[in-house]
């Protein structure tokens, strides 16, 4: 394993080096916005792969009630915890954005509020792994993991309908239809790296969360030879 | 002894059991009906409960009452059984684990809704209310909301009762997950109190609420109960 990992280490090292030059020298100045606006380099890259890692806890989930291997509940509380920190910089990159274009920190728009929302179910499945105890936490965890992914679609087309009915709140410029394709170069640049990122991050927590429950069930053996 | 163990029959014994234990000691109800009386009164000081704003908000706050409450009976759904070993019983029994949690679902339906009555006309009373709109879809959204309520509450909390701390634990898991529901049921009531907009949409979403996480429930509720 060390040295694959060593050598992805080394190439998400290089991408995230190459992603942010892209982002701060090559991709042009956003003509309203100005310099505020390459936080965005780190804004969409994070959402999209704390997204990706949401669906993935969601596939280990299931894929854990059916086999009930270790690997799986491993896999799945690795990316909900890796994908909640994504979340948490999407969440904390997004108001210093709005602060100066919007004058605001934070507005109850459809999608700021159900990225609020996903944040928070996933924030109570970690709880709820930290709170439950013994060998029945993969179960409960994997069923609240369905739980929550079967609802994002719900608190998409609720908080839609919520903020589409009420007066829409001043949404200025940002990406929208228009990106200029050497800020999409960046944008993928970043996206390539934060994913590489993410892949490590998870790597190496499903590794320990393998060697923590190794650990347990050894020193479990161990005291029961001793007795 | 006399029906067969099938689906139906045990979720009406399971329930029958349930309800006669309430009856007699009133446990859920009490503490319930209590805890909701005590949410409407402090509300009232903290929203100044004149007639055309407190229409605005009445949805709002009748609901998030009654999911407070419902808290307070969900978390007495599973520790009665846990007492003398009964859901190690039922493991060993061969009924279907869905009977288990259907019952224990309807019951809580049934002892939210009889909550929803008695503390509606409080409601009314208190923030001098009178609805706009037709008041059978206010009973539709009702029964649609309840449901929602209860049936991941039921569900959740035989999640909860597996940890450390279960009394909290319920509300940190049930809220996030209920918040398109919450959302549907205050916005469905509100639009029908003011007589504003069409509350059709939040009942259609309601009901795809209910549907679908009924499903999921009745999927998963043997691996949970099973969990060991």
């Amino acid at each position: 394993m060390t040295k694959l990992y060593k050598a992805l280490t080394a190439v998400t090292a290089l991408l995230l080096v190459y992603g942010f030059y892209q982002a701060w020298y090559v991709a042009p100045m956003e003509a309203t916005m100005g310099n505020v606006q390459r936080i965005f380099y780190y804004h969409l890259p994070s959402a999209w792969v704390a997204f990706l890692l949401f669906f993935v806890n969601f596939l280990a989930s299931v894929w854990y009630l059916i086999r009930r291997t270790d690997s799986a509940d491993a896999l799945a509380l690795a990316a909900a915890e890796v994908g909640v920190s994504f979340c948490t910089i999407v969440l904390l990159t997004g108001p210093i954005w709005a602060r100066p274009i919007w004058g605001i920190w934070w507005t109850w728009d459809a999608r700021l509020t159900s990225t609020l929302v996903l944040w928070l179910i996933y924030v109570s499945y970690l709880v709820l792994r930290h709170y439950a105890t013994g060998g029945q936490v993969p179960v409960l965890a994997a069923a609240l993991g369905i739980f929550g992914f079967v609802d994002v679609p719900i608190v998409y087309m609720a908080i839609r309908w919520f903020r589409t009915q009420h007066p829409q709140p001043v949404i200025g410029g940002g990406q929208g239809s228009g990106l200029d394709p050497a800020m999409w170069v960046a944008v993928l640049w970043n996206l390539a790296a934060f994913a590489m990122l993410a892949v490590l991050f998870v790597w190496a927590r499903y590794r320990q969360a393998l060697a923590e429950r190794a650990l347990e069930e050894a020193y479990i053996q161990a005291e029961g030879e001793a007795r | 002894m006399s029906a067969a163990p099938t689906l139906w029959n045990i979720t009406r014994r399971s329930l029958a059991k349930d309800l006669r234990l309430e009856w007699r000691s009133k446990d859920a109800i009490n503490s319930m009906l209590f805890f909701a009386l005590l949410v409407v009164v402090i509300f009232s000081f903290g929203f100044d409960p004149t007639a055309e704003e407190s229409r605005r908000i009445a949805g709002g706050l009748l609901w998030v009452a009654v999911l407070f409450a419902t808290v307070v009976a969900l978390n007495q759904t599973w520790t009665r059984e846990l007492r003398n070993q009964v859901l190690d019983a039922y493991r060993l029994s061969p009924a279907p684990p869905q009977a288990l949690f259907l019952s224990k679902t309807i019951g809580n339906f049934l002892f939210v809704a009889i909550l929803e009555v008695l503390m509606v006309p409080l409601f009314v009373v208190f923030y001098n209310l009178r609805s706009v709109g037709p008041v059978w879809q206010l009973l539709v959204v009702a029964a649609l909301a309840t449901w929602a309520l209860v049936v991941n509450g039921t569900f959740f909390a035989a999640l909860s009762i597996r940890t450390r701390s279960r009394e909290i634990m319920l509300p940190l898991i049930l809220f996030p997950i209920s918040i398109p529901a919450l959302l549907a049921m205050v916005d469905a009531t509100t639009s029908i109190l003011t007589g504003d907009n069409s509350p059709f949409f939040w009942m259609r979403l309601l009901a795809v609420y209910d549907v679908v996480f009924t499903a999921v429930s009745l999927l998963l509720f043997e691996p949970v109960l099973n969990a060991e």
